[in-house]
């Protein structure tokens, strides 16, 4: 399976660079490193999530608890999470790291993720959730710890999108 | 039972708790009761109250988390319930105010009133300890057995439908949002 260890491995430092304590994941190829070092890892809670807005709750219950968190994911648990960013994390002003593996882009080769790529920026937009792409390893620890500043002073969520180039080695 | 009943019986074991409630009855019927910087009400995000009360619970082993949560609630998310199951924080007492139906806009029944059983869904999710309360008396004594437990509980209260004339209360959620933050620091303090 061509996931890139490596870059995996940069993301999981930069998350752990930014003090993350419990990371809400559900299973997805470009994730598995990335959910391994976090099982692997006794000082992060990760959980394992049926859906991923859940994850919007563990998140915000953290964040309220005094605990820094990320939500693994892939677009399509955005586009599944979107009622609780807006009915919890908007409503209530929580700050939330979300990573988002950005399936159905150039390159992709399995049809049924082809769809779900169309949406997601557009709706990062409606949401007004400003996020950057991750392309390249070198971006990684300074747009994490970005993001983490604005979701942290702005008290809203923000968004990593992690793109193939990152996550796929081919 | 009447669920004003209920909170009101188990309120003053709540002083040492952290609470999160869902929308709705619960949470304007709490507030009647009397609010406390250690109540959080989750006025929206159907289903969530329980995957907070998780995230509390995992990162703040020292704190009892209690939810309240509803039938209608709990059946938008029952995958929670599953994940509950799956981490079993020995700090979270899970209620789930049970009146087979969706009180606030207009009473339409859920699926527990057509058979649904969710203390059994919880069970079979894994949840070590659940049970059913149809009275008083029993709520009240499976919530201080599940307190003394230490052990994950889902407590399904079988309530009337029915609450109070207005849910719009005169609490900002953003105050009782920043409020309850700045109290689970404080209690962070005194340990």
């Amino acid at each position: 399976m061509p996931v890139s260890a490596t870059n995996s491995q940069v993301v999981y430092d930069a998350l752990k660079a930014n003090e993350i304590q419990v990371i809400s994941a559900l299973p997805e190829t470009w994730l598995v490193h990335l959910m391994r070092l976090a099982e692997d890892d006794p000082a992060v809670h990760l959980v394992r999530l049926a859906k991923e807005e859940e994850g919007v709750g563990i998140s915000a219950g953290a964040y309220l608890a005094g605990a820094k968190s990320a939500m693994l994911m892939q677009n399509h648990g955005f586009l599944q999470s979107v009622n609780g960013i807006v009915s919890l994390a908007h409503l209530y002003r929580i700050p939330l790291l979300m990573l988002i593996s950005y399936r159905g882009e150039f390159g992709e080769r399995d049809p049924w993720q082809t769809e779900g790529g169309g949406y997601t920026e557009a709706v990062l937009q409606a949401l007004r959730i400003p996020f950057r792409r991750l392309d390249e390893p070198a971006q990684v620890a300074q747009r994490v710890r970005q993001a983490q500043t604005l979701a942290y002073s702005s008290l809203r969520p923000v968004a990593l999108l992690l793109c193939r180039d990152l996550m796929w080695e081919e | 039972m009447l669920r004003i009943d209920a909170l009101q019986a188990i309120y003053y074991r709540l002083e040492n708790c952290v609470v999160v409630t869902i929308m709705g009855a619960v949470a304007a019927e709490l507030q009647s009761i009397g609010h406390r910087p250690n109540f959080f009400y989750l006025q929206h995000a159907m289903g969530l109250a329980s995957s907070m009360g998780l995230g509390i619970a995992l990162t703040r082993p020292e704190l009892q988390v209690v939810v309240l949560d509803g039938d209608g609630s709990v059946l938008m998310n029952l995958g929670g319930l599953t994940t509950l199951a799956r981490y079993k924080p020995r700090n979270l007492l899970h209620v789930i105010f049970d009146n087979e139906s969706l009180l606030s806009v207009g009473g339409f029944p859920t699926a527990t009133s057509t058979g649904s059983d969710l203390a059994g869904i919880a069970r079979e999710a894994g949840v070590p300890r659940t049970s059913v309360a149809h009275t008083l008396e029993d709520f009240s004594a499976a919530f201080d057995e599940a307190l003394a437990a230490q052990t994950l509980t889902t407590i399904v209260a079988k309530v009337e439908a029915s609450g109070p004339k207005a849910f719009v209360t005169d609490l900002p959620l953003l105050e009782n949002r920043f409020q309850f933050q700045r109290h689970l620091r404080t209690l962070g303090k005194q340990e």
